[in-house]
């Protein structure tokens, strides 16, 4: 066993070895430009990103038509949200998010807003999941889009996407997702789920950073976005720039390992992680942040209450995890998430988050258990808070110098 | 972000962890911070006759700047008197185990929670509480 040991997966995946050989040659004999009509270096490139195309649209039920590659999920974000307001604006410029996608979503429509868009922030319930009543009741006949991600990057929690999708349609309005973090870890399926447009990137399925994907459906209806960038006409006019074809390539490839092995993967990495989740959980104050069973099968977020995130990031110094503290930041401001889910500053404060992935072993789970265990106790050993706690002081009647 | 070889230091190894009888009349007890904020600093001493610092404790939940400023604070007022150690400027702190910008409030809180324990102190034995200088807040 290597340490440290990589349990932020849903920060970015490492890369598949297999993903990493099939691109290989598109960076020295296939070095192409797929745009290249007219020549064997041009068709040779062209061939790797028909073949990608199959296999990302294969992933997720759709047509290569309707695959759009990008430099990765923000951009996919940005090119779905702003192309929809831009070419929809006769019909209504009212958009529908919830206050936990990620900033790529919310600062895309915080952008809109200077320029007329009337967003509309959805709050999350306790377990992280939005309330199918509040969506409709928010729905207009200006609603052009709602945009609701799948999975949650911190808490894991999966949105019931396919009712968004018909309350969207409901009212006439297009269904975007961001599914950065569910694509190619769960069945996602753009027929069933009725999904309009979605976001995905490769270095979150075992694929290379700097690629991406997006959904655009085709047929009923016919979805159009305005591009974000002006160039070459590239991507069916949607995405001008030269094509990404190594990157793309792996996309591809890190698409069909997880259309082949994502069965299999889940059942193994939900077991482990349920191994994890429920160790930790022994621990006394250890709370378990979001949804417990619509979650994706490879995260878990835990609260451990009177130590802080940062600090315990610091003991456990043989894992790599991430922690919804914010001591990092100046702002001093912890998840904007778990504090949507009505978490106390102390508990988001107290939270860790474990993602595990492809290359992940029972061996370093057992081995994370324990570590985490310790350092918990270590830093409750020097924490006043826990003290305190066990002196039986009631932490919220004290009288805190706020700094 | 990387840690300084001496924030790493005094995390592994705190100094003077513990509590001190916060009843008694020699000892000071500053509690700062909020744990809404990510950080609680109780910085505790103990106080002989002549108004020196014979021992000191702490704990910190916080981050490991905050766990270290405090451990070097208790390490610092040791042997100190109340005076003296009323002078320990937080920007000391950060020289020594080479704080980022982004953690200098650490180390203010550790000066607070010098000065909260001194006036604690001080109250405790008929003296007036001192008003710093410098204002953080």
């Amino acid at each position: 066993m290597n340490l440290p040991i990589y349990l932020d997966n849903n920060a970015t995946t490492p890369l598949d070895p297999r993903v990493l050989e099939a691109m290989l040659p598109y960076f020295n004999s296939k070095f192409g430009n797929a745009a290249s009509r007219n020549h064997a270096f041009g068709w040779a490139a062209e061939e790797g990103v028909d073949y990608a195309r199959e296999q990302v649209a294969q992933l997720i039920g759709a047509t290569e038509k309707e695959i759009i590659f990008t430099s990765g999920a923000t951009e996919s974000d940005n090119l779905a949200i702003k192309g929809v307001f831009e070419m929809y604006k006769e019909k209504g410029n009212h958009i529908i998010t919830c206050v936990t996608e990620h900033k790529a979503v919310l600062d895309a429509c915080k952008h809109l807003e200077k320029l007329g868009a009337q967003v509309t922030y959805l709050p999350v319930k306790e377990d992280g999941l939005i309330d199918l009543g509040q969506l409709e009741a928010a729905m207009t006949e200006k609603t052009i889009l709602v945009s609701i991600m799948y999975g949650n990057n911190e808490i894991g929690v999966i949105q019931p996407v396919k009712e968004i999708a018909a309350i969207a349609h409901k009212f006439g309005a297009l269904f975007m997702t961001d599914a950065t973090q569910a694509v190619g870890k769960i069945p996602v399926n753009v027929i069933v789920d009725g999904i309009d447009l979605m976001a995905f990137t490769g270095h979150k399925m075992y694929g290379p950073k700097g690629v991406g994907a997006l959904y655009v459906r085709r047929k009923n209806p016919r979805v159009k976005v305005t591009a974000q960038m002006d160039g070459g006409g590239h991507e069916r006019g949607m995405r001008s720039g030269t094509l990404n074809v190594p990157g793309i390539v792996g996309l591809g490839k890190a698409a069909e390992l997880c259309r082949l092995e994502m069965e299999e993967e889940s059942k193994r990495l939900s077991a482990l992680r349920d191994k994890l989740q429920s160790s930790l959980l022994e621990m006394e104050e250890s709370y378990l942040n979001g949804n417990k069973e619509n979650r994706l099968p490879h995260v878990t977020n835990i609260s451990f209450k009177y130590v802080e995130g940062e600090g315990l990031m610091m003991a456990m110094k043989d894992l790599a995890v991430s922690s919804g503290s914010a001591c990092t930041s100046a702002s001093l401001e912890p998840s904007y998430v778990l504090k949507s889910l009505g978490l106390s500053d102390d508990l988001a404060h107290s939270s860790i988050r474990f993602g595990l992935g492809r290359f992940t072993t029972e061996e370093e789970v057992d081995f994370a258990i324990e570590q985490t265990k310790k350092a918990v106790n270590h830093l409750r050993e020097l924490s006043p808070l826990w003290e305190m706690f066990k002196e039986g002081v009631d932490l919220d009647s004290v009288e805190w110098a706020e700094h | 972000m990387a840690y300084s070889e001496k924030v790493i230091d005094h995390y592994t190894n705190p100094r003077n962890v513990g509590t001190l009888d916060k009843s008694n009349n020699s000892v000071g007890t500053g509690l700062v911070g909020a744990p809404e904020c990510g950080d609680v600093m109780r910085l505790q001493i103990q106080v002989d006759e002549n108004h020196v610092i014979t021992d000191a404790k702490f704990k910190t939940f916080g981050c490991g700047s905050a766990i270290a400023s405090s451990s070097l604070a208790t390490e610092w007022l040791k042997g100190k008197s109340i005076d003296d150690a009323m002078k320990i400027d937080n920007m000391d702190i950060v020289e020594e185990l080479a704080l980022p910008p982004v953690k200098i409030h650490c180390s203010v809180l550790a000066e607070d929670a010098i000065k909260a324990a001194i006036n604690d102190y001080r109250v405790k034995n008929g003296l007036e509480a001192l008003v710093s200088e410098k204002s953080h807040h």
